[in-house]
């Protein structure tokens, strides 16, 4: 099992009060953590790379846990979450493909039996390159206050033999959302949908 | 949290971002203890956009009120007391409806006091930077050593970008704080343990 060997993180915090409209009682809160990994299998094609899943858990829960420290330490604020990948350029996109049950499972088991489905992206590119994580309600995909996306990145990121790693989790719904659609209240909970 | 800026503030707010960096690893060789850097940044409406105005006591005000929020919150993200901060850097961007010289009314007049207020000390001057740009311009934030500006492994820079910031009336202001310079520095010069501290240089 190769390790996973972390150059650097980055954690990013916002705070939005208003975009235009009346400042919010409650400000938003978004949260993003980004880990910089080498990618074991840069430069060459390997067929069989499932173990490093099992090897991304332990780095899937340390960010989840440090998100909802960065939100306040209850993880109950948690309503929206997201997550993505970019693998640098000699590795494949695959390769980022290995991020979704351990980027998954790091925030399920912090945030104690979310039902949705985590939304993602992931894509190959340079350093700096940006990712917009899609962001759900993490009980109900069809939410649609909370449908939202947080763009990150890194100017020295990724590197051709790393993979950046990304984890977002947010408070609540847009600022100012007013589209209407099936609202947080209105949630079953029973299929992670509605 | 830290401070907001609240009741009778000058300033308008639309929202502050915090960004924490910690360097582990550089060319496969260990960095320890990391290297860890903060930067917290706020996007402001900016009271001159669309025209010009002479006198810019207002923006020196609000450079004060936003020197002791982002400081407070840089160091808050650090984790750490504000005089363990070892280096510093200031740097503001303007939407495309304001002048450069908004920036400066910001950064220098009054910015500076409240940052050393936070950090204890900081006899160096706080390197900065200034440009006017669109959403999601970089800003490149100069680090310094806060107390002898010539201290070498703490010459550095931090980038910083905001997707939706600043719109064309906005000013988006960022201050940057660490606790360490550079991961693995080997250029030599002035060293942290050589700091006299007499003048802010050396």
């Amino acid at each position: 099992m190769p390790e996973v060997q972390i150059r650097k993180n980055l954690l990013l915090v916002e705070e939005i009060f208003h975009e235009g409209g009346s400042v919010a009682p409650k400000p938003l809160r978004r949260a993003a953590a980004l880990a910089v990994i080498r990618n074991p299998y840069a430069g060459s094609y390997v067929e069989k790379i499932e173990g490093f899943m099992e090897d991304l858990k332990p780095l899937g829960l340390e960010m989840a846990q440090s998100l909802v420290v960065a939100l306040g330490g209850d993880p109950k604020v948690v309503q929206g979450y997201g997550k993505g990948a970019i693998v640098g350029s000699a590795g494949e996109i695959e390769h980022g493909a290995l991020w979704h049950v351990p980027g998954g499972y790091g925030m399920r088991e912090v945030l104690g039996g979310a039902k949705a489905i985590v939304a993602s992206t992931k894509k190959v590119g340079g350093p700096g390159a940006r990712l917009d994580i899609p962001i759900t309600h993490i009980n109900a995909s069809y939410v649609r206050s909370h449908f939202d996306a947080m763009e990150v990145g890194i100017a020295d990121a990724p590197r051709a033999d790393e993979i950046l790693l990304a984890l977002v989790m947010t408070t609540g719904a847009r600022v100012h959302a007013r589209v209407g659609g099936l609202k947080a209240s209105e949630i079953k909970g029973e299929d992670g949908l509605r | 949290m830290t401070a907001t800026i609240q009741g009778n503030s000058r300033v308008k707010i639309r929202k502050i971002a915090t960004f924490v960096e910690e360097t582990s690893t550089e060319m496969g060789r260990r960095v320890d203890p990391p290297t860890r850097r903060a930067a917290a940044v706020a996007v402001i409406e900016n009271p001159y956009a669309g025209q010009y105005v002479e006198d810019l006591t207002e923006l020196m005000i609000i450079g004060e009120e936003l020197g002791e929020l982002l400081a407070a919150r840089a160091v808050a993200a650090l984790g750490i007391p504000g005089p363990s901060a070892e280096s510093y850097g200031k740097a503001a961007a303007v939407g495309e409806n304001g002048e450069l010289e908004h920036a400066a009314a910001i950064l220098h007049p009054k910015l500076g006091t409240p940052v050393r207020r936070v950090l204890g000390k900081g006899a160096a001057l706080i390197p900065s930077s200034k440009k006017r740009g669109g959403l999601g311009v970089a800003l490149d934030i100069p680090l310094g050593h806060k107390d002898a500006a010539f201290v070498r492994s703490h010459f550095d820079g931090m980038e910083v970008r905001i997707s939706d910031a600043p719109r064309a009336n906005e000013i988006m202001v960022a201050i940057a704080v660490t606790d360490s310079g550079r991961p693995l520095p080997r250029v030599g010069g002035l060293s942290k343990d050589q700091i006299k501290g007499e003048d802010g240089l050396r």
